[in-house]
């Protein structure tokens, strides 16, 4: 065998595990789900093409039309948890005493499993539960306001949770990008006179715009597929006003089977997220220099 | 800071500017903590009940009481297990599976590799948080429903990783390959005599990250084990919470249980987080 292809043949193989399983659980699901979102797929009898029949009925349902809006609404929540996080990152961006012990803080809500942050919050927003003492005492609210069993008011509760778990990641993304900002940067525009507030705005932004391009990519695409903090603390209640598209879809497809049903409420989704993902790309691109 | 040897109205200014910024760090870190904090004192409270004006902030009557009824409630200790046991399994198999994937992406020329990189990029843009739809059916006929390796198998390759364990291949200099080839050694010894020695920082990285997501796994082991015995800690924790939905202390000793394990880990490994983050940006 001549070397170069012995060196492919030997690439391959290390590479072969990998890619198999690769396969098997991530290209596969997206193609075969896309597949069977247009068939009646079920376990007890062969399976035809439906054409747009799931389609049809899922946007003619109730509950996934509104589910849908509220993942639209999920959208609310992107440019606050970025311009928190960047300014969580500007914060924790020294050598200030105990400032490690900060970023740990904001961090930790990131490491804790999702099923944990449902308890916690379960007793968070309980009527006679600490969030509504706090409130009352600082007289922000009159009486206990039932967060997670008003139709109007869990939905919001529920975002704010997400947006609670998020921070920190974000956090670390723009400290990252921050402290490879180089400091003679911002040290040649201190000796040119310019003040905290124009150095922030003339040189850090325009430094993290690749971050923050990526930052609100990522984040737009986890509001529109938000679903687990749904099912830990609500589960699509009161009156089905937190359902989200895809709990929607992980709802009839795990808890009552209708698989295809599932599978076209997540193509649909998957439509928003390329399509929301493309004009971000298109408009947010660094400019040229 | 050398806040004394400037004049007074600067001094002064300068302490408030500490003090200011000391202040909204602290006003945050109470939001991101609380939660974790009156989870605590329910827990190791015994007295006064838990929701009432004003609430307990300060542990009343502490013991270890609610601990040991949790252990009575539910099977917690074969929970903890099952969690060891797959955190264990899939750092093992994906650091192994990973590396060698990343290895040949970083250094060697072969024919199809622009191609491969593409595939394993395009997974980090593919709709997978409804994977779990498919991939049931999968284990299904694969018959691995109920079984461990059924809630392994889908978490095992991951671009991220990949991605990670390749920029450390890239950073080993080329000469110590070649001084190894001019040897006679096979692509196999300087993988896993010469390289993975080498790459082991990355490898810890890569482990302790994978370790905590595996740990916090929710969605998917619990559609893949039905059998209560079977759960790991992050779905058994709800499952008490469904079982004994009266005794909020016992549910808060057991979201503590659940969550110390990785609150440890992530406070000793702190600089592996966030050296995590910083290789996937780039």
């Amino acid at each position: 065998m001549k070397p170069v292809h012995r060196r492919t043949l030997q690439a391959w193989l290390f590479l072969t595990p990998a890619l198999l399983l690769l396969a098997a659980f991530s290209f596969w699901p997206v193609g075969y789900g896309s597949v069977l979102a247009f068939t009646d797929y079920s376990l007890i009898r062969e399976t035809r093409f439906v054409g747009l029949d799931n389609f049809r009925y899922i946007f003619n349902n109730e509950m996934f039309v509104s589910g849908l809006k509220n993942s639209l609404l999920f959208l609310l929540m992107v440019p606050f948890v970025q311009i928190g996080a960047i300014s969580l990152a500007v914060l924790v961006n020294n050598r200030l005493p105990g400032i490690r012990l900060f970023r740990a803080a904001f961090y930790v809500p990131v490491v804790t499993t999702v099923s944990v942050v449902g308890i916690m919050w379960g007793f968070m927003f309980h009527e006679q539960g600490a969030l509504n003492y706090v409130m009352m005492t600082l007289k922000l609210v009159n009486a206990p306001v039932g967060w997670l069993s008003n139709d109007s008011l869990a939905l919001f509760a529920v975002m704010f949770v997400t947006l609670w778990r998020g921070l920190g990641w974000y956090m670390v993304m723009y400290l990252a990008a921050l402290q490879s900002i180089p400091s003679d940067m911002q040290e040649a525009a201190m000796l040119d006179g310019a003040n905290r507030w124009q150095r922030f705005w003339k040189i850090t932004v325009p430094m993290l715009r690749p971050t923050i391009m990526l930052c609100s990519i990522l984040s737009v695409l986890a509001a529109l597929k938000a679903y687990q903090e749904v099912d830990v603390l609500t589960q699509g209640g009161p009156m089905n006003s937190t359902f989200t598209a895809l709990y929607y879809a992980y709802d009839q497809g795990l808890k009552h089977l209708k698989l295809p049903r599932a599978l076209a409420a997540s193509f649909v989704v998957s439509l928003f997220c390329i399509g929301i993902a493309l004009l971000c790309l298109r408009y947010l691109k660094p400019k040229h220099r | 800071m050398k806040i004394r040897s400037r004049p007074l109205k600067t001094r002064l200014q300068l302490i408030g500017q500490y003090a200011a910024h000391y202040g909204v760090l602290c006003a945050i870190a109470v939001i991101c903590v609380f939660p974790f904090w009156w989870t605590l004192v329910t827990a190791i409270s015994t007295e006064g009940n838990i929701f009432a004006f004003p609430p307990t902030f300060w542990p009343k009557a502490p013991s270890l009481e609610n601990f040991v009824e949790v252990f009575n409630a539910i099977p917690i200790w074969s929970f903890f297990k099952n969690s060891v046991l797959i955190a264990v399994f899939t750092v093992f198999w994906k650091l192994l599976l990973c590396s060698l994937a990343a290895y040949p992406l970083a250094r060697l020329k072969f024919r199809g590799r622009k191609l491969v990189f593409g595939l394993i990029l395009a997974t980090l843009v593919l709709p997978s948080e409804v994977n779990f739809l498919v991939n049931f059916i999968t284990i299904t006929q694969m018959s691995l429903v109920d079984t461990y390796t059924g809630v392994i198998l889908p978490n095992v390759v991951t671009a991220v990783a990949i991605l990670l364990l390749k920029q450390a291949f890239e950073e080993v200099p080329q000469d110590l390959i070649d001084a190894a080839r001019v040897d006679g050694a096979s692509e196999w010894v300087i993988f896993s005599r010469i390289m993975l020695p080498l790459i082991t920082p990355w490898l810890a990285t890569v482990g302790i990250l994978t370790a905590v997501e595996s740990w916090n796994e929710y969605i998917w082991p619990s559609i893949v084990m039905s059998k209560p015995d079977e759960f790991p800690l992050s779905v058994g924790v709800l499952y008490l919470r469904g079982t004994f939905g009266s005794s909020t202390r016992v549910v808060a000793a057991g979201t503590l249980i659940t969550i110390v394990p990785t609150l440890l880990a992530f406070l000793f490994t702190q600089r592996f987080f966030m050296r995590g983050m910083d290789g996937a940006v780039k």
